[in-house]
């Protein structure tokens, strides 16, 4: 499989003033890591280990310090359009209904009105919200609106979504449902996906590696044997690899945090 | 499970609170009638040269409205009005949504516009009517002035409080800076820009009187005045209503606009 995004020794300073003292944070520091088409990976960590500034120097909406990451081949200098964020909270519009909000993307791509309707009902479709389309977000339910994040970052075609804690701030329930749907959408689509979450359920579930991350670096890479198609959730989570990987994942965490 | 099956509870959905049992349209109305009635009460025992009640203003409005006096005073008070607000718009939202947008620009002139929001505009009329006359020009320049400030604060305002993520959408998806502003910055900052232009409508209407009262003496505020130095005090309250009832109906029809513009606002504000 071609590599299809590749971030190369990445470091990232913020400056903090604390006080009167300004200190600069480390807040990525030498992280490096393959992604290969079509595969799904998590990155996860403890709070505040760079997991989604490493997502935000992918998707070009911050700068590394120095180190590069190419994308699709090419150097990234900002956004683009092979890469689409799935933002934490949905971040739709709130003056656009849920179509417009998803062919926001496509109106700034260029794209003309017509093909854009059309384009947006059938990702709309495919997020199962057509019933939907005419309602503003402020009448969409979180896990709604998160659907509705979900297709405007699809309907621009990316070659690699990238997801914010997609998933994080919705019910049980609602999330189990959402992770279902994302992995149909993956298997027909065949789209490579970077997921950021702290759900450890979840980046082992959804994905093929999971990237831990500790305080600005790269802990440990798991791959998960679980075959695709994993069918749904529910009867995953008896599977002996899941109960394997979720194990170690905990542990290494555990450890950080004793260690912390 | 089909997907949308889970999502839409009742309790996610808006239409669903119980009606409250007095309408705020009750209240608004016994309130008024409350309101009246004690100063219909505490205006009828004070001497009618140091105050009034209401039915002795509605006595007048009725006289003054049916020997025309109050029309063409409304309506020559009416005209520097629209263009001095209109002109404190055109100037104000576009400077704020600019002042808000640059940082630059905010640092090289935001500091103007915070003095002059405060600036004591009164002491200031005489030099006005050095520079622009006693006429219509004055009184545009007057009330101009005064609104521009509210306006142009609220517009600065309304850009600053743009969420950073919602302008994150827009980069992510590689929108121009001006694309940015036109299809993201506006519609946010348009609550802010309409209560923005509420609060003008106030100041507007005190620049006008204080032009009628400095300048030459005419419309509303001139009524006013030549009856308060004849002591007719309720001839001289009665254009003041009218500009209090004037200002009501600008404002609940500015609301509506809003409303309109900008549905989505009021129900993720809704304190109920």
């Amino acid at each position: 499989m071609a590599q299809q995004l590749e971030i190369r020794k990445v470091v990232k300073n913020f400056t903090l003033g604390v006080g009167r003292k300004s200190t600069i944070v480390k807040a990525l520091d030498d992280v490096s890591f393959d992604i290969s088409e079509g595969e799904i990976v998590a990155i996860t960590g403890p709070s505040g280990c760079g997991k989604t500034t490493i997502l935000r120097i992918i998707m070009g909406l911050e700068t590394a310090s120095s180190g590069e990451v190419i994308s699709c081949g090419k150097k990234v200098t900002g956004c683009g359009f092979d890469r689409s964020l799935v933002f934490q909270h949905a971040e739709l519009l709130p003056w656009r209904n849920a179509k417009s909000n998803v062919a926001f993307g496509l109106e700034l791509m260029g794209m003309a009105q017509g093909e854009r309707d059309e384009v947006a009902s059938r990702y709309l479709a495919m997020v199962g919200l057509s019933h939907a389309a005419d309602r503003l977000p402020h009448q969409l339910s979180g896990g709604m609106k998160q659907r509705v994040g979900i297709a405007r970052a699809l309907a621009t075609e990316p070659d690699i979504l990238l997801m914010d804690e997609p998933f994080g701030s919705l019910d049980a329930q609602t999330r189990e449902d959402l992770q279902n749907e994302l992995l149909d959408i993956h298997g027909h689509t065949k789209k490579t996906i970077v997921i950021v979450t702290h759900d450890l359920d979840e980046a082992v579930l959804l994905a093929d590696r999971v990237i831990v991350m500790k305080a600005g670096r790269v802990e440990q890479v798991l791959t998960i044997e679980i075959p695709r198609p994993r069918g749904k959730l529910a009867g995953l989570r008896g599977n002996a690899e899941f109960g394997r990987k979720r194990l170690a994942l905990w542990e290494l965490l555990h450890e950080e945090r004793q260690s912390a | 499970m089909k997907p949308n099956e889970i999502a839409a509870t009742p309790a996610d959905l808006v239409d669903g609170r119980p009606t409250p049992r007095w309408s705020n349209r009750t209240i608004t109305i016994l309130s008024l009638i409350v309101v009246l009635l004690f100063l219909e009460v505490v205006g009828r025992r004070a001497n009618p040269m140091f105050a009034s009640y209401p039915s002795a203003i509605a006595v007048e409005l009725v006289k003054m409205t049916a020997d025309g006096r109050l029309v063409f005073a409304f309506l020559q008070s009416l005209s520097p009005l629209l263009v001095g607000f209109a002109l404190a718009v055109v100037l104000g939202v576009p400077l704020g949504v600019l002042i808000g947008r640059f940082r630059s620009v905010e640092a090289a002139i935001g500091v103007y516009i915070t003095a002059g929001y405060a600036m004591p505009l009164v002491a200031l009329v005489p030099l006005y009517i050095l520079w622009f006359g006693l006429g219509f020009g004055v009184k545009v320049a007057i009330i101009t002035t005064l609104t521009f400030f509210p306006i142009c604060i609220n517009s600065w305002l309304g850009v600053k409080m743009v969420p950073r993520t919602l302008i994150e959408v827009g980069l992510s998806f590689v929108g121009s800076k001006q694309e940015i502003l036109r299809k993201i910055v506006l519609p946010a900052s348009v609550p802010y820009i309409m209560s923005g232009l509420r609060l003008g409508v106030g100041k507007a209407i005190i620049g006008m009187i204080v032009a009628e009262f400095f300048t030459a003496i005419s419309g509303l505020g001139g009524i006013i005045i030549n009856a308060a130095n004849t002591f007719e005090t309720a001839q001289m309250l009665a254009p003041i209503v009218v500009i209090m009832i004037f200002a009501v109906g600008v404002t609940a029809l500015l609301a509506w606009g809003e409303r309109k513009i900008a549905p989505w606002h009021q129900e993720l504000t809704r304190q109920d």
